[in-house]
Parts: structure tokens; sequence; C-alpha cells
């Protein structure tokens, strides 16, 4: 059974990418082929196996809690394309289109 | 086509380390030769993005002051070194060769820069990539499409392409790349240099730019298998800046590699690795004639197995593709980077920034990575790719119960010819030998082991166990001077 039924519209609005029509239908070909080759993961037997999120065993790395030199504010704000009063980002309306 | 291949200048870092001991060579010298053989090929090459002569000059003129005042920082201080455009040096670009990058500056030194700063190394230049790490070829930069210095018709392998090509063309006497599926060893065979991924939380990723969280991870690419252990003895240890390094692990492989042999050494050949269809009969003598070459020098060969290997390109493509979708969310055109400008919202700029900055392959993984992670598919793909992660990581737990190391190809084939691929899951393919590695968390080696007929150059690879960087080195060394004999 193939589990991929993908509409690359959709999921790009999901990630925030705005595709031209062109895009959009090469990339639904490409990765509806990419998906049916990844499928085969559904012919293995996982049952009872725990997910590896990391491949070491670390857990719980805890720093002490005590303040220290963080990034400098203006070389950082340096790369922002845009800037208000040298110490916050500028960006349009958030809430709707209106100006 | 062309050959451009060449040592460079002092040969290598523990060759420049000998001569700037002795005076032979000052760092100014280390720095000009560097530049000048940039100037003579990477016209053609194109393994670097930007140099920056001056910077380095200066740093050099510093280094052979401390030298002579008697206050050198390591007997490497003044070797320059070429790092890969995803790697944070403080004050140049790291654009990761993608347009959303454009005129990003990174505002501090990666760990790993860091450290190497403090031996003396200088920084010099920014190497091309496949944009954010994600290809086998290189042909995804933005910028520019780098060329295999064996022959340059044929791509350097990826997605540290420039790095390898740089080392391979004598145009870098190292250089620093990072590995998620391969991106270090696939251009180090491709191009026949030598090329190392470390443990997974060996080396800190603190400053790398992060295209899969769980497989990335920063080591060397270099002219020999001493200076690959040189510079992870350089660049690995624990950090508090990366909760995922390792803690109280000691760093002396360059020292153990002094007259170190192979025998009585364990190697494992896992039968997968032999059975894959497509993999080149060329590639495949070469791998069988290091076999013969360390079973003659007492090493002992053991048949293992990696049964869920047919699985690991899956598992790869989904668990790579789902953490970059979330990495690389942070590109909205808001921090940093280009942004489109004449929006007339917020959610405009993410939609329209996104668009012009990443190009295809960057946007098709990320689009997979957001279905994969998707409400109704998320335990279908992403749940059942972690589960499978298991299991191959069991495999090779399974497999170094009864070997030392494991050898095997680096890739199914040479390197192809640029344009060569273009479906895109027929390259995701060609990363079969090297991925699983990742998954698992191990350490692997890629060193050059002869060339093809038509002059390609062949590595084979070398797998370790976690934290057995020291048996790969070994092995490796091994087929390095095996191959030095061979050359006499």
């Amino acid at each position: 059974m193939s589990e991929s039924d993908i509409q690359v519209a959709h999921i790009a609005k999901l990630a925030r990418l705005q595709l031209t029509p062109e895009e959009e239908a090469e990339f639904q070909t490409e990765i509806e082929a990419i998906l049916s080759y990844v499928d085969k993961l559904q012919n293995l037997n996982v049952d009872g196996v725990e997910p590896t999120a990391h491949a070491t065993q670390i857990t719980n790395v805890i720093r002490d809690d005590v303040s220290g030199k963080t990034q400098d504010r203006e070389k950082t704000l340096a790369n922002a394309p845009d800037v208000a009063d040298e110490v916050l980002l500028k960006v349009p309306a958030v809430l709707g289109g209106a100006h | 086509m062309a050959k451009l291949s060449a040592k460079p200048v002092a040969g290598s870092i523990a060759g420049a380390a000998v001569q700037l001991a002795t005076g032979d060579i000052t760092a100014v010298a280390l720095v000009e030769g560097i530049y000048s053989r940039y100037e003579e090929v990477d016209d053609e090459v194109k393994g670097y993005l930007q140099i920056n002569k001056e910077k380095a000059l200066v740093a050099a003129a510093e280094s052979d002051a401390r030298r002579a005042a008697g206050n050198t920082l390591s007997a490497y201080d003044g070797v320059p070194i070429a790092i890969k455009d995803n790697i944070s040096v403080d004050g140049e670009t790291c654009g990761c060769a993608s347009k959303l990058l454009e005129g990003y500056t990174a505002t501090y030194d990666a760990t790993v820069v860091q450290k190497l700063k403090a031996q003396g190394f200088i920084p010099m230049g920014r190497t091309n990539m496949d944009e954010f790490a994600m290809g086998s070829s290189t042909e995804n930069s933005a910028y520019q499409q780098t060329r295999n210095p064996a022959n340059t018709d044929h791509v350097p392998g990826g997605s540290s392409g420039g790095s390898a090509a740089v080392v391979a063309a004598g145009e870098a006497i190292a250089a620093l790349g990072s590995d998620t599926g391969g991106s270090i060893r696939q251009p180090a065979g491709f191009c026949g240099v030598v090329g190392l991924k470390p443990t997974y939380g060996r080396v800190s990723r603190f400053g790398l730019v992060a295209f899969a969280s769980s497989l990335d991870q920063i080591g060397p690419v270099t002219h020999t298998v001493e200076d690959a252990a040189i510079l992870l003895d350089m660049i690995a240890g624990k950090d508090q800046l990366d909760s995922t390094s390792i803690p109280d692990v000691e760093c002396n492989l360059a020292a153990s590699l002094k007259g170190a042999d192979v025998k009585g050494m364990k190697v494992g050949l896992p039968k997968e690795f032999f059975e894959i269809d497509v993999l080149n009969d060329e590639v495949k003598a070469k791998v069988e004639a290091v076999r013969d070459q360390l079973e003659a020098a007492g090493a002992e060969l053991v048949e293992v197995s990696l049964p869920n290997l047919e699985y690991a390109v899956s598992v790869y493509y989904v668990i790579a593709t789902a953490e970059a979708s979330s990495n690389l969310s942070r590109f909205d055109g808001i921090r940093y980077g280009a942004r489109v400008e004449k929006t007339k919202d917020v959610k405009d700029i993410y939609y329209l920034t996104r668009e012009a900055g990443f190009g295809d392959e960057v946007k098709r993984r990320i689009i997979l990575g957001t279905y994969v992670l998707s409400s109704g598919y998320y335990d279908a793909y992403y749940l059942r790719a972690q589960k499978a992660r298991t299991l191959i990581r069991q495999d090779f737990e399974a497999a170094f119960e009864q070997c030392d190391v494991i050898l095997g190809p680096i890739a199914p084939a040479p390197a192809f010819k640029l344009g060569e691929i273009s479906d895109p899951l027929q390259m995701y393919l060609s990363d079969i030998y090297t991925i699983s590695v990742n998954l698992a968390g191990n350490c692997a080696i890629s060193v050059p082991a002869g060339e093809t007929e038509s002059g390609l150059p062949v590595g084979v690879q070398f797998i370790g166990d976690s934290l057995q960087e020291e048996k790969i080195l070994k092995a490796a060394q091994f087929v390095e001077q095996q191959q030095a004999q061979q050359g006499d």
C-alpha cells in the first residue's frame, strides 16, 4: 500500500514556500517518485522497536545557571534586512495587510 | 578536460609544521603559496567562493612574529586552512552557497574555528558546497560549479565538493567540511584526498549552519591520513555550546598512528555492500585489492551483515529532510540574509523571500520534510524511519562485535560527469554506502585507493564503531602506505 498522496501545493504553503506553477508540477512528479521509493519502509517490521532520535545516548545536558557573554547585539543586527531604533528588527504589518 | 591535481606548498600540515620549525618556510610564504596556486587554477576548479589574501597575510605575519619570539601557539602555528561555507568564521561571509544568505556575515567563530585559531591555524577562504549542504555533487551551489581537479569534466562530489577540490588541486593544505550523509567522505573519494567523518558528538557543531542536526558532523579533508588525525585532535572535544557533544574523551590520534600496523586487525566485509547491483566493477576491484593487501599484512577478514542496509536511503531521506524542514524555517527574511522587499505583510516576506532565496533541491527537501512530519503522515514516515534507524544502528552494533573496522566502497561509482545525474532520486541512491554511518552515529574515513583506467580517483571507506577513530585511521594509514609503495 502506498502511503503517499502528497499535495505539493498544500505542503509548500505549510512550509511558507511560494512556488511557481512550473515548480509545483515539477516537484509533484519528483517527490511522488521519491515517496514511492521511500515507501519500501512500509514493508519493514518495526513492531516493538524504539525510535532513535539521536545517535548518542546523551540526555538532559544542563549547564550551570550563571550569566555569561552572549552574541554582540550590534554585530547581530548588522545582518538584519531592516532595523528600527538600532535595537529592534523591523517587519511590515504582522496582522492583516493594511498600512 | 584538464587534470589539476597537485600537492600544496609544504605538502601537508605535518610537512608545513616541520618546515616552519626548521625555518625553511614562513607562514607568510605558506599563505602566498596557497594564493598563487589559487590564482593559477581556481578559474577552472572554482572551489573557493571567496578567499581573503590580505587578511590571511596579516594573520601569517603575526604568526611569524610569534615564532621569531619563541611564542608559537602550537607546532602548526601559521598553517592556512580552507573552511566550508557553512562553518562560521567571525567577520567572514557564511552563506552556505545560498542566495538566501547573500550578504550575511558571521558574527562569531564556530567552536572548531576557535580551536584552530587557538593553535595558530589561519582560516583562509570559503569553499563551495551544495546549497545548505544538500546534494552529492556541489551542482546545487547557487553560485558556481566546482570541478573535479582529477578531471574537470567531472563533479567533485558533494556536498563538501569545494573543500575536497581545493585540497586535491593543491589550493589548500587542508580544509574543514561537514558530513550529514557522506558529504566529506564522498567528495574526498571522488577527488582523491582523505576525508574523515568523526563519531557523532565528537566534534562540536556550534557555528555550523544546521542541516539535519542529528546527523551533521564537522570533519577534516586532507592530503594525508596523519593530517586528518592532527586536525581531529585539534577540533574534537566537549563543548558547552553543543549539548550533543560527548564529554570526557581523550583525543591523541596523531600520536597513536606512529608505527601502527594492521596485524591482527579484524576487518569486516558486509556482504550487502557487494550485492548492490549498481556497484561499478573498477570500484569493487579497488576494495577487493585493499582487502587482499590487508589480509597479506596480517589482518583477519570477517564476513559481517548489515541486513537493513536496503532501507538506509529511505530512512535517511525521511529523517534528514524532516530535520532540514525544521532547521531551515529560521530563514524567513527577518533576521538575516536577503529579504524580498515591497511585500504587503510579514507573511509575504516569508513566502517571497524563501521562494527567491532557496534553490530547487532545498525546496524539494523542505517540502518532503514538511510532509513526513505533517499530521496524518508522521507515524507512517517519520516515526517509522526513526524506528528503522534503531535497526540500522543495531546492525552496526552486531557487526562490531565481530570486527574492528568495516571496509567498503565510498560510492557505487567514481565521480560522474557534470550534469550526468539530474533525477533527484537517482542522486540520493548514490549515497547508499555513506548515509547509514550517519544514521548510526559512527565514524568513517575515505582514503584514496588508486585510480580507474580513465584516471578518476577511487576511495575506499573504513567505518568504525562509536569513538573508534583510532582504528579506522590505522587502517587508512595502511592503505596510504600501500599506495605510496605502488607509486614508487
